[in-house]
């Protein structure tokens, strides 16, 4: 089933509130301009406005798929000059299939529903669908802005590639064989860590790091937690609001048809459901966006700053491997030199892998408390705005039924 | 145990209100004269379905019930103030007894097509106006149902419920009492009240449903929310049963209705129990009844019936389908509570874990805020039910009881049509003994002839009083509705008001600790 949905045009795509430092830099100005949806794919055009070198022309305009921005993803994660960065998490997946879903279900007849109501849910789910597409776009473009913003990761040269190579990039998926691979991985790290840390007593000897562990394990894990949550009252909302439909369907034809007496009141209500329908609905997409997508990206984000942690503690721990090899080598006076040249770039590296956790992880902090800020205000504020609206219209609305009484 | 029927309210707490209506007097003096002839009749607040005027059961179509030109109707009434005879308190019969149809006595010829202003139709106007003037007696009768108290152990245990009664009508012997009544007990008084009335075209209100599941739950003893929340919308339920049952001025009359509200002790209505003899009686009789009315054909020379049977039946259907609506607005909205509730507890948790100071206190201030919001959310689904869902509950199963009293009127018609074949044969049969020439059997045959001549004459007038009463009754039934309605509506907006002005006062709290954060 082709179903190009695209951006609305003339949407212009707003810094996104997620990561605040993405001020418009001259330099290297990286934004998705239009979207289209083909049937599994999402096809995100990219474009490029910089004054730098490296490119051959100030503005490009590039097609690429999610494929494309998970490997750009994984280049930066495995490329070890990157290690004392929190590298910025893939974009997820554009996900359509459960709104999809909703929609056929809803195309397949169920003979239960009304004209009228068929014609709003078809309306609230088509809604609901372009605002996943919405998300989606967002998540991409802030990954790549991220990457535009940082100092050292905007002069890598998969980044160019990514950006001007005007040819299909044929990146193809990870086969099974690489997707397991980069699951064991995973099981690998954590395993390494909990050696590095518990069985070998390796001392953390500074307290910033020590502490970032601390905290950051434990935020990861309730920041997990609270996201589910928070999805999980957002789609309460949402169901709330799709309830309203039936409702005021059923009032309106209680309006037409009962006594005179009752006519206006059934109508004033069924009016009112309606408009309560457009704006609970908006209180839910609303705290989707200010709420759960916060709450998703810092947790994804929190997880990129525990890899940088855990590879620093991986260079830590090298590094002190490297020192009892140089110490075994000094004792049986064999092989020194080498011996006192790795434990050198050991100590270099580790010391440098430090020095930018540092950074980054200060940065982060500052992000992360910006972009709650901002994040927090502006869901206050709309929902505000949405009760104000909501008793605004009741009270008009009684004020009317009292009158008829 | 039957209270002594006192001479009709209409003789004294109505004597004042009587005289600014001289015609309404006379009507109901009328009125209450033929009621002598029947002994056994029920209750004197019978009497404003007499009929005494020349026609019987033509009124306007449909717009009767709602309009409000009074005006015209008390001109009218001038007319009809007819034969008054002396009027006569009416005495109390036995309780319960299968009540015969009051028949007037005055001789009348029905007619069935529609006609312009009947009397009916300005009794019932100029009654109900008497009953709003006379505000401060007529319906000055509070019920509540409060205070359920479990009673006994293991599976003969039962809720007891107070039922305080708070009146200045003087049918009662004091101004404020209450008792202890269990829920067979309102079974047993509906039971009673419908025999009575409903098959003479009352729209007696039903009782709340029987619940085997709750009430299991709540014998077994199992103190959850969920027995609580039964409890609660059983006690609520039969508190609105009482209400509705005493607004109706007829029921309001009758002596088991005040046995109820009154004695302190009140014969076990075992008649009730869904397997006992009678509860089978019922659903046997409950199943006749349907295939009957799937084969009475009636000839339906009155267009408001049709109308009123359709109009019904439509309403029935839209209630239906927006009491299913809501109540799943009531599930969903006690999901959106119990959600809220967990993301509340965990944001307050995500605050504790969070070093810096400010977002800290944020985070910690944003749980609070949904914690208090999910307490609203409670409130609101409580209103949703309580306040919506139920009322679209009760007038689904009122709307039941009136289908059911148009479906008596058919039966009645029935029974007189019955009547009149029967009558037929016995002519035929005398005919054919006549030209048989035998003199005994030819006299039975007159005698036969004269019963079912008369038999046919009170089908008749049955027929023509159950129209009337439920003419009267559906008038009467659909202002109630049209203000219950328009009140409940009212109340649930409020609450939705309620709850959108606190959303606003949690927000604005929050903004400026979302704006402290540096």
């Amino acid at each position: 089933m082709e179903e190009p949905l695209e951006m609305p045009p003339g949407e212009e795509s707003k810094p996104c509130s997620l990561s605040e430092e993405l001020v418009t830099d001259p330099s290297l100005q990286v934004e998705i301009s239009d979207a289209v949806s083909e049937r599994d794919k999402v096809k995100f055009t990219v474009q490029t406005k910089s004054s730098l070198p490296h490119f051959t022309r100030p503005a490009l305009s590039v097609v690429r798929q999610h494929e494309d921005f998970v490997w750009l993803h994984d280049t930066f994660s495995e490329n070890d000059e990157y290690a004392g960065i929190i590298i910025p998490s893939a974009p997820p997946r554009p996900d359509f299939e459960a709104s999809r879903e909703k929609l056929q279900r809803l195309g397949e007849g169920n003979s239960t529903l009304t004209r009228e109501e068929f014609a709003k849910m078809k309306q609230e789910l088509e809604g609901e669908y372009l605002a996943i597409f919405k998300k989606t776009v967002a998540m991409h473009e802030v990954f790549l802005q991220r990457l535009a913003a940082h100092p050292v990761l905007r002069r890598d040269h998969n980044f160019y590639v990514f950006l001007e190579y005007d040819q299909d990039l044929s990146v193809r998926g990870k086969n099974r064989k690489e997707l397991l691979g980069g699951f064991f991985r995973n099981i690998v790290k954590s395993a390494d860590e909990a050696l590095i840390t518990g069985v070998s007593g390796l001392k953390e000897v500074d307290e910033f790091f020590e502490h970032e562990r601390t905290f950051l394990l434990e935020y990861h894990t309730r920041m997990r937690d609270t996201c589910l949550k928070a999805d999980r009252v957002m789609r309460s909302h949402k169901s709330l609001a799709e309830d309203y439909i039936p409702i005021s369907v059923a009032l309106g034809s209680l309006g037409t048809q009962e006594v005179r007496q009752l006519q206006t009141s059934f109508l004033k209500l069924a009016e009112l459901f309606e408009r309560l329908r457009k704006l609970e609905g908006r209180v839910a997409s609303d705290e989707d966006l200010k709420l759960s997508d916060l709450l998703k990206y810092y947790m994804r984000d929190s997880q990129a700053a525990k890899d940088l942690l855990y590879r620093r503690l991986r260079a830590l721990a090298d590094y002190e491997n490297a020192n009892k090899a140089l110490d075994r080598a000094r004792m049986r006076n064999k092989e020194v030199k080498p011996a006192e040249t790795h434990q050198q770039l050991c100590c270099q590296r580790f010391e440098q892998l430090s020095a930018s956790a540092k950074q980054e992880l200060t940065d982060f902090k500052s992000r992360r408390i910006s972009a709650f800020r901002k994040n927090l205000i502006e869901l206050a504020e709309l929902e505000l705005k949405h009760a104000k609206a909501s008793s605004l219209l009741l009270r008009n609305t009684l004020i009317v039924l009292k009158g008829d009484a | 145990m039957a209270a002594e029927r006192e001479p009709p309210p209409l003789g004294e707490a109505r004597q004042p209100e009587l005289e600014e209506l001289e015609d309404g007097e006379d009507l109901f003096t009328s009125t209450v004269s033929t009621l002598e002839s029947s002994p056994s009749s029920p209750e004197p607040a019978s009497l404003p379905t007499e009929d005494i005027s020349t026609n019987s059961n033509g009124p306007k179509p449909a717009e009767i019930i709602l309009d409000d030109d009074r005006e015209d109707l008390f001109a009218a009434t001038e007319e009809v103030s007819l034969d008054s005879p002396e009027r006569e308190p009416i005495l109390s019969p036995d309780p319960t007894p299968a009540i015969t149809p009051v028949t007037p006595t005055t001789l009348v010829t029905p007619r069935m097509e529609s006609k312009s202003i009947t009397a009916p139709v300005i009794f019932d106007r100029s009654r109900e106006e008497i009953e709003e003037e006379a505000n401060g007696d007529v319906f000055d009768i509070e019920i509540n149902v409060s205070d359920p108290e479990k009673v006994g152990d293991g599976m003969n245990a039962y809720m007891a419920y107070r039922v305080t009664t708070k009146t200045s009508l003087s049918m009662f012997h004091k101004n404020e009492f209450s008792v202890k009544r269990r829920f067979s007990d309102f079974l047993g008084l509906h039971s009673k009240l419908a025999t009575k009335y409903l098959h003479i075209g009352y729209i007696v209100p039903p009782a709340p449903e029987k619940s085997i599941v709750g009430m299991t739950k709540v014998k077994v003893g199992k103190e959850d929310s969920s027995s609580t929340e039964f409890v609660e919308k059983r006690r609520a339920a039969l508190e609105r049963y009482l209400q509705r049952t005493v607004k109706h001025p007829t029921l309001l009359q009758d002596p088991d209705l005040r046995q109820f509200l009154e004695s302190s002790e009140l014969p076990r209505a075992v008649n009730t129990q869904a397997l006992s003899g009678a509860g089978i009686l019922r659903m046997v009789n409950k199943a006749a009844d349907a295939v009957n009315k799937m084969t009475i054909k009636m000839n339906e020379s009155d267009a408001w019936f049709e109308e009123k049977q359709q109009q019904f039946e439509n309403l029935d259907q839209q209630l239906r389908k927006l009491h299913a609506s809501v109540e799943a607005l009531v599930c969903h909205r006690k999901e959106l509570s119990a959600n809220t509730a967990a993301f509340a507890k965990s944001a307050a948790m995500l605050g504790n874990s969070e070093d810096h100071t400010a977002l800290s206190r944020a985070l910690s201030q944003l749980a609070e805020v949904e914690e208090k919001i999910d307490q609203l959310h409670q409130e609101q689904a409580f209103a949703d039910f309580y306040v919506f869902s139920e009322l679209l509950g009760d007038y689904i199963r009122l709307i039941a009881a009136v289908k059911g009293v148009l479906d008596h009127r058919m039966k009645c018609w029935q029974k007189w049509q019955d009547a009149q074949v029967t009558l037929q044969k016995k002519r035929e049969a005398e005919a054919k003994l006549q030209l048989a020439n035998k003199p005994d059997k030819l006299q039975q045959a007159k005698d036969e002839i004269k019963e079912w001549e008369t038999k046919v004459q009170q089908g008749e007038r049955d027929f023509e009083q159950i129209s009337k009463t439920i003419r009267k009754e559906v008038g009467r039934f659909e202002k109630e509705r049209v203000k219950d309605f328009k009140t409940v509506i009212i109340k649930y907006l409020e609450s939705l008001v309620q709850t959108q002005q606190q959303l606003i006062k949690y927000w604005e709290a929050f903004l400026p600790e979302a704006k402290a954060i540096a």
